[in-house]
């Protein structure tokens, strides 16, 4: 259900968009609000009963006669409801945000059809339990994105944007394929239940990994791989944008599904635990120096973005290395889980935000690049103050959200090993150095005469980024209960690989 | 998967088409001749598909008129027909890119195009 509304809607957006555009506009957001309850009431419905399992066109996962599954089938736990949650609320946002951010452009209809298969694409990737299905959706969020980076083709860099993006989008996904081909060559599955039950860590197994890891860290922008993302984010419109970033954490929720669910204990987890551990590293470090001497504001925010994926790369990486150890898992692994996935939601929360201001101060004043900018403070107080905190939450200042699960990170990390925990500290000060500094180059100083008619942007992009600060405080103020209610569930489910497996094939005698 | 000539030929195919693409993709400039690669590599990996699922002496699965005999494994088959159309897809928003950055840049080189370094 939750897959087809937007997938429908899609497709009678721009017929409804014939007869008239405001109908339009209230058609697409009525039926992401009406997926988002849906999300909601399926979370609730997850956390109390468990996970949930649709199988299409049948109503057992395996049908008589048969000993493994052979339908498709989508599959629901706390960890994918927990990533429905960040997609529905971030394409939510980005819809009302666009609504004046897109008026100065020519066909809407397209847009908003877009837009909304690229939602279908993120909740394919999030809830399906199939690996094909996975590349199906992989696509479709794909190319749906790769069109709307391109959106705005009057300007020179925005097609070269968007062909970045799907160049490097169909590489990992073909890699995908071929990784999807290898297990079906030794088990004749695809169902991720099913295979995980059969999974022998076989050398193709190992082969499959290494192609299925390598792809969604392409796709994720970590650093050996990262050099699409800052030229890809940079020219989408800023709506699209904070669509991008959530769809890079669909990528992230494919790979964890992956490491921890198909390969789970069967895997020789320490090595691959460092090999993520390494690459988040790599991406924090790299990614901050760089944010640190870019000019264009959303290039430094892009850059900050590859740092904050090494974050939830670092967390889940060290969950992952004492995955097989049962008593460091008690003690620190589970923390760094759920410190991860906080992360994560925090993640596309406050760069969310951070690229809604960026795309507001384009709107206005027409350029990203810092050195031309000053004294927009006076003139757009209320977008200064909003990127002032996310600024501050990204840095991992108190009491925003960024704190509270970069705290977790460390506290866990720095029981794993001391120096991967002084490392994430070091890398947080310099992000704050490098926002400071956007934030004094554009909004203070005087007013500079070019841009004395600046005004505040419009209301429905105004409403777009206070929703969003106003969650990136509350998760900041209640660390806890959010904790509680979604991240533990979430770690949870993804150490839990029994419970996948039962799901689909029923308790296992 | 035994070891006899004939079947392995496909298999061959497919490393060579894989490994000529992502040269491609790595080594050349010419935009044009990035899609060329992307495309090769999808024929690559749909031929591996294909091949995974041929079972020697076998016929079309189709079950209607089908004689009792050996038959291919469908469901590779049904993975390559899905994936042929991802792949036309992709193609075509590549190319209509291309074309659009050539509008504006008067260059396919990849090069010339890149105005967004750092």
């Amino acid at each position: 259900m939750i897959i087809a509304i937007p997938l429908l809607a899609a497709f009678l957006t721009p017929l409804i968009g014939r007869i008239s555009g405001k109908a339009r506009n209230i058609f697409v957001i009525t039926s992401l609000a009406f997926v988002g309850f849906l999300v909601i009431i399926l979370a609730r419905d997850i956390f109390l009963n468990g996970l949930h399992v649709y199988t299409l066109g049948a109503a057992e996962p395996i049908p008589a006669g048969y000993m493994v599954p052979v339908r498709i089938m989508l599959e629901v736990d706390s960890l994918s409801i927990f990533m429905g949650i960040i997609t529905a609320t971030i394409s939510l946002i980005a819809v009302i945000y666009s609504f004046s951010f897109m008026k100065g452009e020519t066909g809407h209809n397209r847009f908003y059809t877009l837009l909304l298969l690229l939602v279908a694409g993120m909740f394919g990737m999030e809830f399906t339990g199939d690996m094909f299905n996975l590349f199906v959706f992989l696509e479709i969020a794909s190319i749906s994105g790769a069109a709307l980076v391109a959106f705005r083709i009057r300007f020179a860099d925005s097609p070269e944007g968007g062909f970045k993006y799907i160049v490097v989008s169909a590489i990992s996904a073909l890699m995908v394929l071929f990784a999807i081909g290898l297990f079906y060559a030794q088990y004749n599955l695809l169902n991720i239940g099913a295979l995980a039950q059969a999974m022998q860590y076989t050398m193709l197994d190992k082969m499959a990994l290494a192609i299925l890891i390598a792809a969604f860290a392409i796709k994720l922008g970590t650093v050996p791989m990262h050099m699409w993302l800052p030229d890809t984010y940079s020219v989408a419109p800023a709506s699209i944008t904070a669509m991008l970033l959530a769809a890079s954490q669909a990528s992230m929720y494919a790979l964890f599904r992956i490491c921890f669910t198909l390969y789970g204990v069967t895997l020789n987890l320490a090595t691959v635990g460092w090999i993520v551990i390494v690459l988040g590293l790599f991406s924090m470090f790299i990614g901050v120096t760089m944010a640190l001497r870019q000019t264009d504001l959303k290039r430094l925010i892009a850059y900050n973005c590859v740092c904050e994926s090494g974050f939830i790369l670092l967390g889940l990486g060290v969950g992952l290395a004492v995955l097989g150890n049962p008593g460091a898992l008690a003690t620190y692994g589970t923390m760094a889980i759920s410190g991860g996935i906080f992360h994560m939601i925090n993640h596309a929360l406050f760069e969310g935000l951070l690229f809604l201001v960026a795309g507001a101060i384009f709107y206005r004043i027409g350029t990203r690049n810092l050195n031309e900018m000053g004294g927009l403070g006076h003139l757009m107080k209320f977008t200064s103050i909003l990127f002032l905190l996310g600024a501050l939450a990204s840095s991992g200042i108190p009491p925003f959200n960024g704190f509270a699960s970069k705290i977790l990170i460390y506290e866990s990390v720095y029981q794993f090993n001391p120096i991967l925990a002084i490392i994430g500290i070091l890398v947080s000060i310099i992000t704050l150095a490098v926002f400071m500094k956007a934030f004094f180059s554009a909004f203070t100083g005087p007013v500079l005469p070019k841009y004395k008619d600046v005004r505040e942007v419009p209301k429905s992009m105004m409403i777009g980024m206070a929703t969003l600060a106003v969650i990136i405080v509350l998760f900041g103020l209640f660390p806890g209960l959010v904790r509680e209610w979604l991240t533990d569930p979430a770690a949870n489910a993804l150490i839990n690989q029994g419970a996948y497996i039962e799901g689909v094939m029923g308790v296992v005698p | 998967m035994t070891g006899n000539i004939p079947f392995n030929i496909p298999f061959v195919a497919v490393a060579a088409l894989i490994s000529i693409a992502i040269y491609i993709i790595i080594s050349q400039r010419n935009l044009i001749k990035i899609v060329m690669g992307i495309s090769i590599l999808a024929a690559g990996i749909n031929l591996f598909l294909i091949t995974l699922g041929y079972r020697e002496g076998g016929v079309a699965p189709i079950y209607t008129h089908a004689p009792q005999d050996v038959m291919v494994l469908p469901v590779p088959q049904a993975l390559t027909l899905t994936s042929i159309v991802i792949a036309v897809a992709t193609l075509a928003l590549m190319l209509s890119l291309v074309i659009s950055i050539y509008r504006h840049t008067g260059s396919i080189d990849s090069e010339e195009s890149r105005r967004m370094k750092g």
